[in-house]
């Protein structure tokens, strides 16, 4: 079993410093899921680990090993990549081979590999196909194929699956969760899309600008967020922001209403109420008028503004009515963050 | 109706087709006919287009004399140095483009040097060859051609490689391949139809190649295309002898475009390495 260990990863491409003195432990067999916006430095920490990119100062520890000095193939790392990458002048069972045959694998071993490798993944019908011949969702499962063949200490997956269509996403991201369970092999997986970040995750990395935002498992992510960047990059919809007063036990909203039973001392805070968090309440104390409705079937969505901000909260699926309607608040799910900084203030 | 429209522009098109290529192909059996008429014949008026007999006594004084062997020195000298460049060429333009070596202009500079006109080096080249020993000398033309052709690889190939999705070498780095394997298990295959048709290209250049030949070479290591020159003579020019050494010059580059045709055509059509 190989822990893999950053300690202090800097990342300069010339004047640009795309990877922040980034440290994080990964014990043997975690799924790890690094999650930012796009050009956060997730890909580049990726492929730091893996070796395509040189770090420009720190250590990367695999194991007992430093690894940051040398070339991806002595890393004995496995990785999946956005395009697939598959050879196209080769089969789907030489794609998935060719990983063992760099490295002289016995020939017998490496059909026992593949066929295992093509039943786990359900691709056993395609092995003699070239790649052109295959869906995109076959090609990402021979891509994932030729990673897991390899018997390596972690596997990288950058962004796999942001060329699937979303149906095929959701499958893939079953299989991919599935796998991990099966194999118990250290997974560090890099996307932008949340929803695969808390699905996949036995813990986020939530990177922004270079640096660590915050980490830990994805629930605690969402419901423990440091700031409001966290908080608003977790969950979907995002998490409603509005600058309110507290005092006297109330938060007072930008519009006058008053909310009562919140626990906080007084004064001037960001509140962050997610879209799950209001309901429709006959005595709520929140009055709105509803802007827009969008019914998404298992429930609707209903957009409304308390001054200036836009908000939205999780409706009935059959909620039509866009006139004034009372919403309830679970007060004590809600969050407040300092205003200035926009870090989360406990209660 | 459409049938019989699609029917007829099918032949117009076939016949049109036939048409060019016998354009393109008489001069070939002009000489290749020289190369097998009797003296009457080649001077005859008006001309003899069918030779009454195939007489192969050019062809038979060709390797008599020896001078049929300068073919074998133009497909030694042509085959090495084709061989050569393209090795050279092939990597350095690897090198262009995955560690941008030279940054945005050293590609430039390097095809720049293909645009010099030969003839202005020629006089430097041969006192060069004079003092290293390398006149009348295989070795010294292979060089020659090498230099000459490595520009134009290195540019074409350039192109070709930067057409490979880098995340396929890449790929193959982290699977355990080296940066040489890379460039053979995935570079070459990926890139083969450029690789072939540059490879042909590079091959005609120096099979061409008569100034050169000419001026570097005296009896070892002439090539072809100037021993044709030696059958014009002030006295009296030997058709048939033309006709036969050329047919032996035609006939290699012949099974060469035919044997890569495929690769030619999709070599020099864009897209050539997508898969």
């Amino acid at each position: 079993m190989t822990d893999l260990s950053l300690r202090n990863i800097d990342k300069h491409y010339g004047a640009f410093h795309a990877v922040k003195d980034v440290s994080f432990d990964i014990p043997s067999g975690e799924f790890v899921v690094l999650v930012g916006a796009s050009g956060c430095g997730k890909s580049t920490l990726l492929r730091c680990i893996a070796g395509l990119e040189e770090i420009t100062s720190g250590e990367i520890v695999l194991g007992d090993r430093s690894i940051a000095r040398l070339a991806p193939r002595d890393r004995n790392v496995a990785m999946v990549f956005q395009s697939y990458a598959l050879y196209p002048y080769l089969s789907v069972r030489e794609n998935i081979a060719f990983g063992l045959r760099a490295r002289k694998t016995p020939e017998a071993e490496i059909e026992k590999q593949v066929a295992w490798a093509a039943e786990v993944l359900d691709i056993a019908d395609y092995l003699e196909r070239f790649p052109r011949e295959l869906s995109g969702g076959q090609r990402q499962r021979v891509a994932i194929g030729r990673a897991i063949v390899r018997d390596a200490d972690l596997y990288l997956f950058d962004e796999p699956l942001s060329n699937l269509d979303a149906k095929l996403r959701d499958g893939m991201r079953e299989e991919i969760k599935r796998l991990h369970e099966k194999l118990g092999k250290t997974f560090i997986y890099v996307t932008h899309d949340q929803i695969e970040a808390m699905t996949l995750a036995q813990r986020i990395i939530l990177l922004r600008d270079g640096k660590i935002e915050q980490q830990g498992p994805p629930l605690d992510l969402f419901e423990r967020p440091n700031n409001t960047y966290v908080a608003a990059f977790l969950g979907s919809p995002p998490m409603n922001f509005v600058d309110v007063t507290v005092a006297d036990g109330a938060v007072t909203l930008p519009d006058g209403q008053t909310i009562p039973g919140c626990t906080m001392a007084p004064g001037q805070y960001t509140w962050g109420v997610r879209s799950e968090h209001f309901a429709a309440s006959a005595d709520g104390p929140l009055s709105v008028k509803l802007d827009v409705i969008q019914p998404t079937g298992s429930r609707s969505y209903g957009t409304f503004y308390i001054g200036d901000a836009h908000m939205v909260a999780e409706l009935d699926a059959h909620a039509t009515d866009h006139s004034n309607m009372q919403l309830s608040v679970a007060m004590d799910r809600t969050l407040f963050f300092d205003p200035k900084s926009g870090q989360a203030v406990q209660t | 109706m459409i049938r019989w429209d699609r029917g007829w522009r099918l032949y117009l098109r076939a016949a049109l087709a036939i048409f060019i290529t016998a354009i393109f192909l008489f001069p070939v059996y002009w000489l290749a006919s020289i190369s097998v008429k009797s003296p009457d014949e080649i001077y005859a008026y008006p001309p003899v287009w069918f030779p009454s007999e195939l007489r192969l006594s050019s062809y038979i004084t060709l390797f008599r004399d020896g001078d049929a062997w300068t073919v074998w020195n133009s497909l030694v000298t042509a085959g090495v140095s084709t061989v050569f460049a393209m090795f050279i060429g092939t990597i350095a333009a690897y090198s262009l483009v995955r560690f941008k070596t030279g940054g945005d202009h050293l590609a430039i500079w390097i095809i720049s040097q293909r645009m010099i006109p030969p003839i202005c080096v020629a006089f430097p080249i041969f006192l060069l060859f004079v003092s290293w020993h390398w006149i009348d000398t295989r070795f010294g033309l292979i060089v020659l051609y090498t230099a000459f052709n490595v520009p134009y690889v290195t540019w074409m190939m350039r192109g070709y490689i930067q057409e490979i999705p880098l995340e396929l070498e890449q790929s193959a780095l982290v699977d355990g391949l080296s940066r040489w394997a890379v460039l053979r298990k995935v570079v070459f295959p990926m890139a083969r139809a450029g690789l072939f048709a540059t490879a042909v290209f590079t091959f005609i250049f120096a099979w061409n190649d008569f100034l050169f030949a000419l001026i570097l070479t005296k009896s070892e290591a002439v090539t072809y295309t100037v021993q044709v020159t030696g059958y014009f003579g002030s006295q009296s020019t030997f058709w048939s002898k033309i006709g036969a050494l050329s047919m032996l010059g035609v006939l290699p580059m012949m099974v060469v475009v035919a044997t890569m045709q495929r690769f030619i055509v999709r070599g020099v059509s864009m897209g050539a390495v997508k898969g």
